[in-house]
């Protein structure tokens, strides 16, 4: 039971994991919550049913169905990355030097149109994802995984380091750490901040493609609202872990699947969402930079 | 090499600059002085890009940069050491380093080295953790990283003790001797005249005088306001 529970808030956790990275990365660089990111995640749930209800008429699934589940993968997280590109540009980059409630209150507006629009021309009940995986799994003892979990969470933890090389190893990555630190700076050494801002969303938006493209393979249900609790979230797991840093987003995020689905098991499942803010809010009292503090703020 | 024509600069509607007229030709060292809240760093600010001169134009090489983006001007071969040198400071000194040379394909880490031996052997610690003399070395080697044809240095001196002051002076002179031609803002007038082959004076956005380092040096009005005698 609870090892049980354990690989359910282990699989949960690492889709919050993969979507606070995104909150953690804009804020750490631009100090802004990006509200709309939640849609994102949403956008990238949506498009794989579009995309896949497409493989699927013209025959490709029956085909070939790993290459269709990859097409899905790879058109959905280039779908959201323009998405994630375009919404900056057209809605924070204006907005760059005005008060910070500014851009807070673009980001709230655009959530709320993304969420309309996709109600709007998907319609307001939820939509079926084809459960291609189905419950196939592996038993071990008393405790059962399925592949879809394994790939989940495998998907997760290997984005999340291949993200981590990124930000620490290359040229790219290091100009996104000296934008953070210090952009006037950053400048000032010839780094071009709107082209290090821009790759930020792309990747941001990229990383909530998948993990909403995952979440709709594990529940096989999506629909328009499902951004916003998704989003608050993962901001939390973001928080949790200290808002700014790959590490806290990561542990943020398993940490609060683990507490929800343990939570929901051993003592109520009807309060599940609660005890994300309870953590939030322990944690916030004891030590306020988040689990991984201050120190690491702005390492992106 | 650098012209500024009438340069007006504001900070909303605080007009810092007032017209400013410099010019620095190929291979000199010339020096920019005046007290607190002349302009000095706006001056510098502008030229780099960081901020957008109202009216008036800047040009580089023949080229008009004035409005240009910061990156491009690193691009074109000028290069900043800024007031408070802003190390990055959760970057390691080779990765300060690296970033000097961000506009650049190849990393070439031997000659900063050379010049500063320190930062070899400390290059995988956090730039914050540096002393102030050490951040400021590391600031002029981050800025010679993308082998600028011009250096501008803002108050590179300020907080230092004398003798990291004077090792500083005599490395600017290195710097320039190798052909880097040099903009420096000074409060220490004295030691920067000495070092220069021209002057500026700057007094509340507007240049009030202008000449050879040695004349500056003897000028009975700027003995009076600037070199306490
Ligand atoms: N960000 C800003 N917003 C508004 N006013 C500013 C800003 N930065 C500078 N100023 C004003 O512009 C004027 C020139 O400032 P600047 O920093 O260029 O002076 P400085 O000569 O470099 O002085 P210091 O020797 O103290 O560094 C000052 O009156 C200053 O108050
Ligand atoms: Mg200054």
């Amino acid at each position: 039971m609870f090892l049980q529970q354990l690989i359910n808030g282990l699989t949960l956790g690492s889709v919050y994991a993969l979507i606070a990275l995104g909150y953690s990365m804009v804020y750490g660089i631009l100090e802004l919550i990006n509200f709309a990111h939640g849609e994102i995640y949403m956008l990238g749930a949506y498009l794989g049913i579009i995309f896949l209800a497409f493989f699927t008429a013209v025959g490709l699934t029956a085909h070939n169905l790993p290459l269709a589940l990859m097409l899905t993968f790879v058109l959905s997280i280039i779908f959201c990355s323009s998405y994630g590109f375009t919404i900056e540009k057209i809605a924070y980059k204006p907005l760059r030097n005005a008060p910070r409630l500014s851009p807070l209150i673009s980001a709230i507006g655009v959530s709320i149109f993304l969420q309309n629009y996709v109600m709007l021309t998907q319609g307001a009940t939820d939509k079926v994802f084809p459960a291609f995986f189905g419950v196939a799994g592996f038993q071990f003892m008393s405790v059962r995984m399925t592949y879809l979990q394994l790939f989940i969470i495998l998907s997760s933890a290997v984005l999340t380091i291949a993200l981590r090389l990124f930000v620490r190893k290359t040229r790219m990555g290091k100009a996104m750490r000296a934008v953070a630190q210090d952009k006037t700076m950053a400048s000032l050494v010839g780094i071009n901040i709107d082209t290090i801002i821009s790759l930020t969303f792309i990747i941001g938006s990229g990383l909530a493609a998948v993990a909403g493209l995952m979440v709709a393979m594990y529940y096989g249900l999506v629909n328009y609202s499902i951004g916003y609790v998704a989003g608050i979230k993962a901001f939390t797991a973001a928080v949790l872990g200290g808002i700014g840093s790959i590490r806290g987003a990561m542990f943020g995020g398993l940490l609060l699947g683990l507490v929800e689905s343990l939570g929901g098991s051993y003592i109520s499942g009807e309060y599940k969402d609660a005890y994300a803010f309870v953590i939030l809010i322990i944690i916030l009292l004891v030590k306020p930079g988040g689990l991984f503090g201050k120190a690491d703020l702005e390492k992106v | 090499m650098l012209k500024l024509n009438g340069i007006h600069t504001f900070y909303g509607p605080i007009e810092a600059l007032r017209g400013i007229n410099i010019e620095v030709k190929q291979g000199e060292i010339v020096s920019l002085i005046g007290n607190n809240g002349a302009g000095k760093s706006t001056t510098l600010m502008t030229i780099s890009g960081i901020l957008k001169p109202q009216a008036g134009d800047i040009v580089f090489e023949g080229e008009g940069i004035g409005g240009m983006p910061p990156h491009r001007i690193v691009e074109m071969g000028i290069s900043q050491v800024p007031e408070g040198r802003r190390i990055f400071p959760r970057l390691t000194i080779k990765e300060n380093l690296e970033m000097g040379a961000y506009t650049k394909f190849k990393v070439q880490l031997d000659k900063i080295f050379e010049l500063f031996p320190v930062l070899k052997e400390r290059q995988k610690q956090l730039g914050g953790t540096l002393s102030g003399g050490e951040q400021q070395m590391l600031a002029i080697g981050r800025a010679l990283m993308s082998n600028p044809k011009l250096l501008l240095l803002d108050e590179p001196s300020l907080g230092l003790a004398p003798i990291i002051v004077s090792k500083i002076f005599r490395t600017i002179k290195d710097i320039n001797r190798e052909g880097v031609t040099v903009l420096l803002v000074e409060q220490n007038a004295r030691a920067a005249l000495k070092l220069s082959n021209k002057g500026y004076v700057l007094e509340t956005g507007k240049i009030v005088l202008e000449g050879k380092g040695e004349y500056l040096l003897i000028n009975e009005q700027l003995k009076k306001a600037y070199l306490g005698e």
